[in-house]
């Protein structure tokens, strides 16, 4: 059965499957009478073709790297985190609270402060699924799909009830001060053609470190050894003395402050203050990115890229054709979830099969 | 064993000229690269209770799952009552007159014993005309053959033996000629294999014809007419039960002479390593599985545990495994261990110095999807040779793996390579290395030669009798008797949740044994 | 509150509990046949798009009805080729089906109608109609019961009562016949099922499809009854919200009309009012916006009622060696 190598695992099948949503996405571009061709080529080149399409394709990048590995920390352990879009919208909610809430002279300070108050805030709405879960057996898929919905309650409350700047009829909170502030691309990467339109900020590379520290976590720590033990079997990390409570709500507060981590790169360092929808989807994004990347933080990192990318070059291919609609992009990622996904097997066995012919020819 | 004689005296239902109920021709099967089934032939007379017995992973199951449907055979024919007939599904072994009774019953457990029965085999579209028309149906089955069922019970609320009997009834309802029984009594108490027997024996009476998978010699010389012998895909004999003994049946099981002694000194025991005391453990359902156990251990001996699978052996090995919460004393060389909370985990129970070879290697003992390296540290991940700071140590990990590897013989020596890549006896040799290299005070092993090679199971006894003279406390949870007669120095036997009777193997045989398994107190003769 | 406000609220739940209960119904069926939905929103929102559509185009409500039913049909197809045939994830199936609805509806509405995804509004026969109950006039004097039939229960479109109707029909199909013993069995013990004959393939597929059509049901009325045509993402969470029903209903028919007309009136309560005052506490709009999802939650966490799942529940089924 299992004679497949490993890179056929993980690059090739992913490949095909990209492939396969790709060709997918071109037949419904060219249902729409427009040039899927063409299409590709503006959206690669608006996406990646200049500095000012790196600026957006990076920002886009950063946020689906925080979701990516929010959902891949929680597959480690076998837990299907569809919350990362509540997580992430109390995660921007912890970040503006950070930056509202003192007279911050730097950024370099007020960032490590977001950066707690996003990841607790985020840990903090996936701490009830998770301890519901884990002690209560209640389905995490769902109750995660609740508080999504809950979360977005709850933020539509705040920001027009709570939050907002009196007098205003906007529901979003008053524009960070200086000092909560963080520097954009402009700032650190004039010299690479950033221009100031570019959303791309210091927090990409807080992306970057979570994706080490997520290959460290997972692979290198006995917190790792334990949550991957956990994912393959429940039964035999109780043997190993391994307490399944404790491993499920710890995976997922760590899912969680991934996710919630997005508000550093939405609500601080591009919106610089919380409005109804920072998140836009962006947890979502993070399943097709974590399933794309197979739950490895290079993967994932990779994906959120392309995914990145695709965002991008989505909104230049609206600009140029405006026949394909910005949806164009929801429906690549709907195909790509779909292909890397659920229908994975299809594009697996054939491969799998392939192999062990040229196994069997071989020996 | 006198019960085999009375298959001479009974009447054959059928004439010696008519057709065979099931005939078997040149069957053949593959998955991949593994030949399960080799160009199988078989005859079977209606009427008759026919024993197919062989090894796990002789292919018995697979040769019942072509007749019943399941799998397509890669090439040969079969003949139902003569007739050639095609099985390319469960609904045509069933029109062909084919019930079969899984070894995993293949009920719905919120759905009643009528439901269960009826499903698949409704009269109409509609269901209460057919519940009705089945209820009747029922019982008069269960009459005829005295099952015992109640119709309107819940599945989930009968006892094993209970719900086999459902699946009985599940084939006659469908009028079923032939019953094949898969392992039947695996998880059945004596009694109530004895009331299976019972029930067989009637439904042969009867005309029907039935067909037995086990790997208990037991069974085979007290129940059938005719038995095969299948080993490694092939059947290689076909005799009358009458003119065999279980000796040679053995030896056509495994293919050469079994050595059923292992070479051992006698053991010297030094002081009580541990002790357990009116041990009780409630499972999840509110049965009591464990009725107060008392035993202990001591240094330099092997306790075996005795018993038909469970009857609480499992629920033992997890209490002192730190798996499973229970109530009563344990204490491990005069200190008492926790039953419950966080202190009775497996971690715990490792710091305190018990290590656990589980019975069930694929589910417990190791992350198949893991390197063997990775497997190495598996419950141990918290020692200082492991892991420092919270952070894994690989590189001692894989070294230690290639030592561990090289001293238990674990072929190919290849620490990267998966565990599932791995043969039965060469995981199971992976979890003995890991769990006897730990330096426990008390090892616990279940079942360490479950699907395990020949020449494996002679290399695991002899590291199981080493370490006991090396001074270790060994307690020993097997189903095979004769590994617990050739191993222990001590005999425990467990029923329905209690120790029935302690016994030094020299003065015991498989009678008395048997007996004190079956639940039935005192010597027997 | 007067009698009149009272059964306007009531009036309302009845209409915003027609499409969660179709929906409902729908994961019903699916889930006790052991396939997790998802996607029900998806296939909701996919039918709201094309029945509208199809409606404006042909000026018929009826061809509309048939035009979201085959759009949800297809979908649940593909739920079912993902999560039976390919064995594939049945949860991220869901979410692919989601996504792939709210591309897909706007994308090509705005390319046959240029509105911005939506399509033309609706007018006349396009829509389904309100129609009375017989005797709706006659008996209006009867205290209570009489304004409770003739202004709750009838001035509706027909979708409504065809709802209500697939309550008893569910109902009858579940657990009154052989089709919905088996259909049950299969998503408690597909093993049962599968060495009982029958096939688990065939039934799931079954089940799925019944699944499809009332989720057509739903969007179609979501679009031609509810609405006057399709609107980007109208279904607004009603998928999950149905989701939410079904588990709150602990997977029974009945209780699942329960359980819509509960969250129907929830959403009847947060339309008409801004706040909402009960026993002295203000509660924000947002509140009764959440409760369903809230209330769900809790019956999850067990605190009322244990919510048992069916056992084969998103387990894809492989024969055992």
């Amino acid at each position: 059965m299992n004679k497949m190598p490993k890179w056929a695992d993980v690059a090739l099948i992913p490949a095909i499957n990209l492939l396969l949503a790709l060709a997918v996405s071109a037949l419904v571009i060219a249902y729409i009478g427009e040039n899927p061709v063409q299409a590709m080529k503006i959206m690669i080149k608006g996406a990646v073709g200049s500095a000012y399409g790196w600026g957006y394709t990076l920002y886009y990048a950063t946020n689906f790297i925080f979701t990516g590995l929010a959902v891949a920390v929680a597959f480690h352990a076998r837990l299907f985190n569809i919350g990362g879009e509540g997580q992430a919208m109390l995660g921007g909610l912890g970040v503006a609270l950070v930056c509202l809430a003192l007279p911050w002279p730097h950024w370099t300070l007020a960032l490590p402060a977001a950066v707690v108050g996003g990841a607790l805030f985020g840990a903090a709405w996936a701490a009830i699924p998770a301890y519901l879960q884990a002690k209560r057996g209640s389905h995490i898929v769902i109750t995660t799909i609740m508080f999504n919905f809950i979360a977005s309650a709850l933020l539509v409350y705040l920001l027009n009830n709570v939050l907002k700047v009196p007098g205003s009829m906007a529901p979003e909170t008053p524009r960070f001060i200086e000092g909560a502030r963080l520097p954009t691309a402009y700032d650190f990467g004039a010299w690479l053609g950033f221009t100031r339109s570019a959303p791309l900020n210091v927090a990409f590379f807080v992306a970057l470190a979570c994706c080490v520290g997520v290959w460290f976590l997972i692979w290198r720590t006995r917190l790792g050894y334990e949550i991957r033990a956990f994912g393959q079997s429940e039964p035999a990390a109780v043997y190993a003395g391994i307490q399944p409570v404790k491993i499920t709500v710890i995976a997922m507060l760590i899912s969680g402050g991934l996710a919630g981590l997005m508000g550093v790169n939405a609500v601080q360092g591009e919106a610089e203050r919380l409005i109804i929808d920072s998140v836009q989807g962006a947890g979502f994004v993070g399943i097709a990115v974590a399933l794309m990347g197979r739950s490895h933080p290079v993967g994932v990192l990779i994906a959120a890229v392309l995914f990145g990318a695709l965002y991008q070059g989505g909104a230049e291919l609206e600009f140029e054709i405006p026949a394909i609609s910005r949806e164009m992009i929801v429906v690549i990622q709907a195909l790509v979830i779909l292909f890397t996904g659920a229908l994975d097997n299809m594009v697996r066995a054939p491969v799998a099969r392939l192999f062990s012919g040229f196994g069997k020819g071989a020996a | 064993m006198t019960s085999q004689t009375q298959t001479g005296g009974r009447p054959d239902m059928a004439a010696p000229s008519a057709a065979p109920a099931i005939e078997l021709r040149g069957i053949s099967k593959a998955f991949g690269p593994v030949q399960a089934n080799k160009d199988i032939a078989i005859r079977v007379e209606r009427g008759t209770i026919h024993g197919i017995i062989g090894e796990n992973g002789a292919g018995k199951s697979t040769l019942m799952s072509i007749l019943y449907g399941f799998y397509k055979a890669d090439a040969g024919e079969i003949f139902i009552g003569g007739q050639k007939t095609e099985i390319p599904d469960s609904q045509a072994a069933i029109r062909a007159g084919i019930g079969m009774v899984f070894q995993h019953f293949k009920l719905v457990e919120n759905f009643t014993v009528l439901e269960n029965v009826v499903l698949g085999a409704e009269e109409g579209a509609f269901l209460r005309p057919s519940l009705a028309k089945a209820r009747t149906l029922l019982t008069n089955l269960s009459r005829e053959y005295a099952l015992d069922v109640d119709p309107d019970a819940l599945i989930e609320n009968l006892s094993v033996g209970h719900q086999q009997r459902v699946e009985i009834l599940k084939a006659l309802y469908r009028k079923a000629d032939i019953l094949i029984l898969d392992e039947p009594t695996g998880v059945l108490t004596p009694s109530e294999a004895d009331h299976l027997f019972r029930i067989l024996h009637g439904l042969r009476d009867e005309g029907k014809t039935i067909i037995l998978i086990t790997h208990k010699l037991r069974e085979i010389m007290e129940i059938t007419d005719t038995v095969s012998v299948m080993r490694r895909g092939e059947m290689t004999a076909t005799v009358k039960t009458a003119e065999t003994s279980p000796t040679e049946l053995a030896e056509l099981m495994v293919g050469r002479k079994v050595l059923l002694r292992v070479d051992k000194t006698p053991a010297n025991p030094g002081a009580t390593v541990l002790d357990v005391s009116d041990l009780r453990v409630t499972d999840e359902k509110g049965v009591e599985r464990l009725k107060g156990v008392s035993l202990n251990v001591r240094a330099g001996e092997i306790l075996g545990i005795a018993g038909v699978a469970g009857n609480g052996q499992s629920e033992l090995l997890q209490v002192l495994g730190g798996i499973a919460d229970a109530k009563g004393t344990i204490t491990l060389n005069g200190k008492p261990l926790s039953l419950s909370g966080p202190d009775s985990d497996g971690r715990a129970r490792r710091a305190a110095g018990i290590t656990h070879v589980p019975e069930d290697r694929h589910k417990l003992g190791l992350i198949l999807d893991f390197a063997a390296w990775e497997n190495t540290g598996f419950g141990y991940q918290h020692r200082p040779e492991y892991s420092h700071s919270g952070i894994m140590d690989n590189a001692a990990l894989r070294a230690d793996t290639d030592g561990k590897m090289e001293r238990f013989d674990v072929r190919p020596p290849h620490n990267w390579l998966a565990a599932k890549s791995f043969s039965g006896g060469n995981q199971q040799k992976l979890v003995l290395a890991r769990e006897m290299e730990q330096n426990p005070d008390l090892l616990l092993v279940g079942q360490p030669t479950r699907g395990v090679d020949i020449g494996a199971i002679e290399f695991i006894h002899q590291r199981l009798i080493q370490l006991r003279d090396e001074g270790k406390a060994i307690l020993l949870v097997s189903v095979e008797l004769e590994e617990i007669l050739s191993l222990s120095d001590r005999i425990a036997v467990m029923f329905d949740g209690r120790i029935m009777g302690e016994r030094l193997p020299g003065d015991t045989d498989e009678t008395e044994l048997g007996m004190l398994m079956a639940g039935m107190d005192g010597k027997a003769g | 509150m007067d009698l009149n406000t009272i059964l306007q609220l009531l009036d309302s739940s009845l209409r915003l509990a027609t499409p969660l209960l179709f929906a409902c119904l729908a994961g019903l069926f699916s889930e006790r046949a052991g396939i997790f939905d998802i996607g029900l929103e998806g296939k909701m929102l996919a039918a709201a798009f094309f029945s509208a559509a199809a409606a404006a185009v042909s000026g018929s409500a009826w061809v509309g009805l048939a035009a979201g039913c085959t759009a949800s049909l297809l979908l649940a197809a593909l739920h079912g080729v993902a999560s039976i045939t390919f064995r594939g994830n049945q949860l991220i199936s869901g979410v692919a089906i989601n996504f792939l609805a709210v591309g897909l509806t706007v994308l090509i509405g705005q390319n046959w109608f240029k509105l911005g995804g939506r399509t033309p509004p609706l007018q006349g026969d396009a829509r389904f109609q309100n129609i009375d109950l017989p005797l709706a006039s006659t008996i209006e004097s009867v205290p209570i019961l009489g304004p409770l039939y003739s202004e709750v229960l009838s001035g509706h479109s027909i979708l409504v009562y065809v709802g209500l109707l697939s309550v008893l029909g569910s109902w009858y199909v579940l657990f009154r016949t052989r089709f919905g013993l088996r259909l049950r069995a299969v998503g408690e013990n597909p093993g049962a099922v599968d060495t009982a004959g029958v096939s688990v393939v065939g039934l799931r597929y079954s089940a799925v499809l019944i699944c499809g059509m009332l989720c057509g049901l739903a969007g179609t009325y979501l679009a031609t009854g509810l609405s006057a045509g399709f609107v980007k993402d109208m279904s607004a969470g009603r998928g999950f919200i149905a989701l939410a029903a079904l588990i709150f209903a602990k997977w029974r028919p009945w209780s699942a009309l329960g359980a819509c007309l509960l969250f129907g009136l929830l959403e009847a309560l947060g339309n008409r009012f801004q706040t909402f005052e009960l026993a002295g506490v203000t509660m924000p709009t947002q509140l009764m916006q959440a409760l369903p999802y809230i209330l769900t939650v809790v019956i999850l966490a067990g605190f009322v009622g244990k919510a048992i799942p069916p056992r084969a529940g998103g387990e894809p089924y492989v024969k055992e060696r």
